[in-house]
């Protein structure tokens, strides 16, 4: 039964409401590719118990007739960023190694409250700080994808949620849980040729993920096709009372009103966004882009988004300024790794433990936020930035008085290889298209567009208003009908 | 008292004072989780998983402590701000779970207000001050350490941790100890009065980090200290007192003042300079962003309003003018707001079982209030908050005393019996037979008995020693036991002494 | 602006993490590289700009002040490195 493995979320819902396959069986299946395969390093803890509690309460609703919960009979994958009863909760750093939570957070909550399992917890980059899953404590993910050069370099599956997009890519599981700061779910889909959503800011509630930049921080859902990410979408988004900036405000049947028409949309092409040196295959793709656009009914505008320069430092002292306040509470007191050197006092104590516990990467970040949000320098770095925080934001607002959506690529190259790209700040470059629309809070999501030459995925992103997912998805859709992606990684692990 | 001046060897120098009192808020959960405030519970079992900082809590403001930091501040009179927002102070401390405090800088919910404190006790009105409130802001309690349970660990309790607590900053407008201890004083008066704390600094609801300076009288401000956590009237003083005194050694001396955070010790009377703090001076302040901003609407603060109770100092001026008590007795009524209400309570219920006007009864209520009552509780070691006599049972003492039932001074031995026994006034007087008479029989022949034995104090005051008259009266009146009428006797008496 | 050795010692002690002379040396052209480059947002006229405070147009909730939560000791202390007696145990502060 293996080829289960190749069905998506609404495939397997479907054949377990129907029964045409048992939710155990759709579990087994999964768990099995998840063992084979440990060369990915997708995994950081397998759960199969967990997948197969919840495929035998579907498949026990199913045996006494009762109507089957919204993802019943589903398993996935849960980034390690989300806190999870009983199972190791570490945000893939050794500061954490041995967390193991005694509470679920709300999104996985609701995720297993509609009937999913999980087959476990997924790599990411450190405290989702990273864009090439390089930055985990316990070893990069590496991507399915190889190029087609045949030197089988192990390449990137992005990040932060690297273990997410490899395993959906690998057909380890249907669909998982990503989080999106400056782009972490959009641009690790983007390399593996998946599909990803993040929300407007607010829709998922932040309760129990661990926090890297809150202000930033947005759970989204990833999987192989838009209408999948629909489904799982509405099952995590909702208001909850115990994340005091999540949106009171209904969560719409996204699947139902899914539809690939793009008939009196006008869609709007930043012209900031074609930035000097970009790749002719990117440029390409982005034509593509356009032109299947156009070709499901869309009006094509050109707009301007005059700020969009200035994104990428903006978020680079805002997110590090929060995430070093975030992570102040890594200390080894209450949870965690505890370093304490022989004869060593409390404070002695704390540099010690977050020296040892804490990435490279990490550091350097709370390093930078530390300095930005320092006597004498907060005005200039940290409320600057978040003035030109709120002038992107406006330069948004301005370009939905000319359109309804925003066609853009997901990121300025296909993925490149581990350990290629060893400079920060080339790695922060990045998340160049991604960052806006995170600043502003904006639903947005990549699709596969198509492969470049040496047959690697690349993702085209669709930026919508806030609380417009539903014309994201469409927009998606309409893509993703006329993109007609079915390529995939040959199994080599 | 402003003119408080501390005598050195180059001359006078006067003393800069401003406080920062923590105040913790009067809610039943905490200010940002659900977990309970109550006092004295076993360690770490008043701690939520917010409280603890796990990894992805985040905080949701408790509704109750806004409303009354806002009622607190109107009750000064204070600027509220509809549009506030609260801010991260970032610095380690095995106390501060989060890394952080949640606290507010930039946008505190209130803002520049006024409290006025009376420098004399006997006249209220004689000497007045104005002391400026700079702001209150809301924030979070730390945990506490335990030092003295192991020889090489201190302990953490993260109970009091996210307990909410008003900051409310004074200008330093202060220049004398006995001015900080009646601002603090009126301070805690007015938070008990609004209801916002209960104000109980030997529980630490209430502590005040004093900012001490010295300089020469008029002359530019010197570098100040700021003593933390002291947690009394007493000791503030005593740390004004010891503090400036110590600057002025130091600066006669030649030496300049730190800037500094210091310790009070209560037991050696003295501040000393706490290092542990010392380093912990970049606090990186910025917006708390898993909080949006606190957007107060007017249905909020007109409920506020509506709530806030008669403050002390209207309530003296309504004291003085519409009851005429005099100015002490309607100070005394007025300080702390639990005498106020019990006050009412006994004025009313007087008024009700004599029939009379709260004016007319107020004086008499007021007097045994604070000279019976007062005294008996304070023998006895209790406030009036547990008083053994209800105000209803008070009034019916009163009730006695304003109708002929009884003497003033039975009344002192009814209330004796009512606190020990916790009976009824009028029970007791019948059980007891202390009912006051005015059988002019019975007096006359006590009177009669008096003047045999007493022939040359009788012949003297015939002979015009008018004063001996009250030597009869208190005579007569031990030998009927104190039940007479002492009307009664006095009639009698003129009659008998002719 | 641009940091020194000096200043990476001050921020990693105010950060309270660990670093020796060689991590803080390999930190000085890192650090500078980063702040160099986002010190370009200062050719941005913000003048009549205010700073983004919600994102997405929302203020704060408030809830009722009931005990919801507490009494929850052992999963407080569960993940503890160190617990006795019921508190968080650490190092000895010298106050």
């Amino acid at each position: 039964m293996s080829e289960l493995t190749d069905f998506g979320v609404k495939r397997l819902r479907d054949g377990v409401r129907s029964g045409e396959f048992s939710a155990r069986e759709v579990a087994d299946a999964f768990i099995v590719n998840v063992s084979k395969a440990k060369e990915l390093n997708a995994f950081l803890v397998e759960t199969p118990d967990h997948a197969l509690a919840a495929a035998k309460a579907a498949d026990d609703a199913r045996g006494r007739g009762d109507t089957l919960a919204p993802l019943a009979g589903v398993p996935i994958g849960m980034k390690d960023l989300f806190c999870t009863n009983g199972v190791q909760s570490a945000a893939a750093s050794h500061i954490l190694e041995g967390f193991e939570p005694r509470y679920e957070s709300s999104v996985s909550q609701r995720l297993w409250d509609a009937g999913a399992g999980m087959l476990g917890k997924l790599n990411m980059d450190q405290f989702a700080m990273g864009s090439s899953n390089e930055t985990s404590a316990f070893g990069n993910v590496v991507s399915p994808w190889r190029r087609t050069d045949g030197g089988n370099a192990p390449l990137t599956p992005g990040g932060s949620s690297g273990g997410s997009s490899a395993a959906i890519a690998a057909r380890l599981c249907p669909a998982a849980t990503g989080t999106d700061t400056g782009g972490s779910i959009r641009q690790p889909a983007s390399f593996t040729g998946i599909t990803g959503i993040k929300p407007t800011y607010g829709r998922c509630s932040r309760w129990g993920v661990i926090a890297f930049a809150s202000s930033l921080d947005q759970a989204g859902a990833m999987a192989r096709d838009v209408t999948d990410c629909a489904i799982l979408l509405e099952a995590m988004a909702g208001f909850d009372p115990k994340d005091a900036t999540s949106l009171d405000a209904p969560v719409p049947n996204w699947e139902a009103g899914l539809n690939p028409s793009l008939a009196g949309k006008r869609v709007g092409i930043p012209k900031e966004y074609r930035m000097d040196g970009m790749s002719p295959e990117i440029e390409a793709l982005w034509q593509q882009g356009i032109d299947w656009a156009k070709d499901a009914g869309a009006e094509i505008v050109e707009v301007s988004l005059p700020h969009t320069k200035y994104a990428l430092p903006a978020y680079y002292i805002i997110a590090p300024a929060e995430a070093s306040s975030n992570l102040a509470r890594y200390d080894g007191v209450r949870y965690g790794q505890r370093d304490l050197p022989d004869g060593a006092g409390l404070q002695d104590m704390y540099a010690a433990t977050r020296a040892a516990g804490f990435g490279d990467e990490v550091k350097r970040r709370i390093m930078i936020g530390t300095y930005v949000l320092s006597a004498g320098f907060y005005d200039a770095y940290y409320t600057q930035a978040q003035k030109v925080r709120t002038l992107i934001a406006q330069d948004f607002e301005n370009a939905w008085g000319l359109c309804d959506l925003l066609l853009t690529p997901t990121a300025p190259s296909a993925a490149f290889g581990l350990g290629e790209t060893t400079d920060p700040l080339s790695m922060y470059l990045n998340d160049v298209f991604t960052v806006p629309s995170s600043l502003a809070g904006l639903p947005a999501m990549s699709v596969p567009g198509g492969l470049d030459k040496q047959g690697l995925p690349l993702g085209l992103q669709i930026i919508g208003k806030a609380m417009d997912e539903q014309n994201v998805l469409n927009a998606g859709l309409a893509l993703e009908q006329r993109a007609g992606f079915t390529a995939r990684p040959d199994a080599w692990w | 008292m402003s003119n408080y001046r501390i005598q050195g060897a180059t001359g006078e120098w006067e003393v800069v004072i401003g406080l920062e009192v923590h105040a913790q808020v009067t809610s039943k959960a905490k200010l940002f989780s659900g977990a309970s405030t109550a006092f004295g519970a076993e360690p770490n079992t008043q701690v939520s998983l917010v409280d603890a900082a796990m990894p992805g809590m985040l905080p949701v403001p408790n509704r109750e402590c806004i409303r009354q930091a806002v009622r607190t501040g109107m009750a000064i009179n204070a600027v509220i701000n509809k549009w506030s927002r609260f801010d991260r102070k970032n610095y380690f401390y095995a106390d501060l779970p989060q890394g952080y405090q949640i606290s507010q800088l930039y946008h505190p919910l209130v803002g520049e207000g006024v409290i006025e404190v009376s420098l004399d006790e006997k006249d209220p009105e004689a000497e007045v001050k104005e002391i400026g409130v700079e702001r209150i802001h809301v924030e979070q309690d730390a945990g506490k350490l335990m030092h003295d349970q192991h020889p090489t660990r201190s302990y953490v309790d993260l109970n009091r941790s996210g307990v909410a607590l008003m900051e409310i900053v004074s200008r330093p407008d202060m220049r004398s100890p006995q001015e900080a201890g009646a601002y603090l004083t009126k301070l805690r008066s007015i938070l008990r009065y609004v209801g916002s704390c209960d104000g109980n600094m030997d529980q630490g609801s209430m502590r005040a980090d004093v900012n001490v300076s010295v300089r020469k009288p008029g002359g530019e401000l010197g570098t100040r200290t700021e003593t933390k956590n002291v947690n009394s009237v007493r000791f503030v003083m005593q740390a004004i007192e010891q503090e400036a005194q110590r600057q002025v050694d130091v600066l006669e001396s030649g030496g300049r003042i730190v800037q500094e955070t210091r310790l009070f010790d209560p037991d050696k009377g003295e501040t000393r300079s706490m290092r542990s703090k010392e380093d912990a001076h970049d606090y990186r302040y910025f917006p708390d962003p898993d909080l949006l901003p606190l957007v107060l609407d007017d249905a909020f603060l007109d409920e506020c309003r509506a709530t806030l109770p008669e403050l002390p100092d209207a309530k003296r001026r309504r004291y003085e003018g519409d009851l005429g008590l005099p100015a002490y007795n309607a100070a005394v009524l007025t300080a702390d707001a639990e005498t106020a209400r019990w006050f009412e309570a006994l004025l009313a219920e007087s008024a009700r079982i004599q029939k009379k006007g709260e004016a007319e009864v107020a004086k008499a209520a007021s007097n045994w209030l604070i000279s019976e009552l007062f005294g008996a509780l304070n023998r006895l070691g209790k406030d009036i908050e547990n008083s053994p006599v209800s105000p209803e049972k008070g009034a019916e003492l009163l009730g006695l005393v304003a109708d002929g039932t009884i003497s003033g001074s039975i009344a002192k031995q009814v209330l004796e019996i009512m606190l020990e026994t916790g009976d009824a006034p009028a029970k007791i007087v019948e059980e007891k037979g202390l009912k006051q008479t005015s059988d002019t029989g019975a007096i006359e022949a006590e009177i009669a008995k008096v003047l045999e034995a007493n022939p040359d104090k009788v012949a003297d005051y015939r002979g015009g020693k008018d004063k001996l008259f009250g030597f009869f009266v208190g005579q007569t009146m031990k030998a009927m036991q104190g039940k007479a009428n002492p009307q009664v006797v006095n009639e009698l008496l003129k009659k008998a002494l002719g | 602006m641009s940091v020194d050795k000096a200043t990476v010692q001050k921020i990693a002690s105010l950060a309270r993490i660990a670093v020796s002379e060689e991590e803080a040396e390999r930190l000085v052209p890192e650090l500078n590289n980063i702040i160099g480059w986002v010190e370009q947002l200062g050719e941005v006229d913000t003048s009549n700009v205010e700073p983004t405070t919600a994102v997405i147009p929302n203020t704060l909730r408030l809830r009722e002040d009931v005990v919801t939560d507490g009494n929850v000791r052992d999963d407080v202390l569960a993940n503890a490195p160190q617990a006795e007696h019921g508190f968080f145990a650490v190092p000895k502060v010298i106050e």
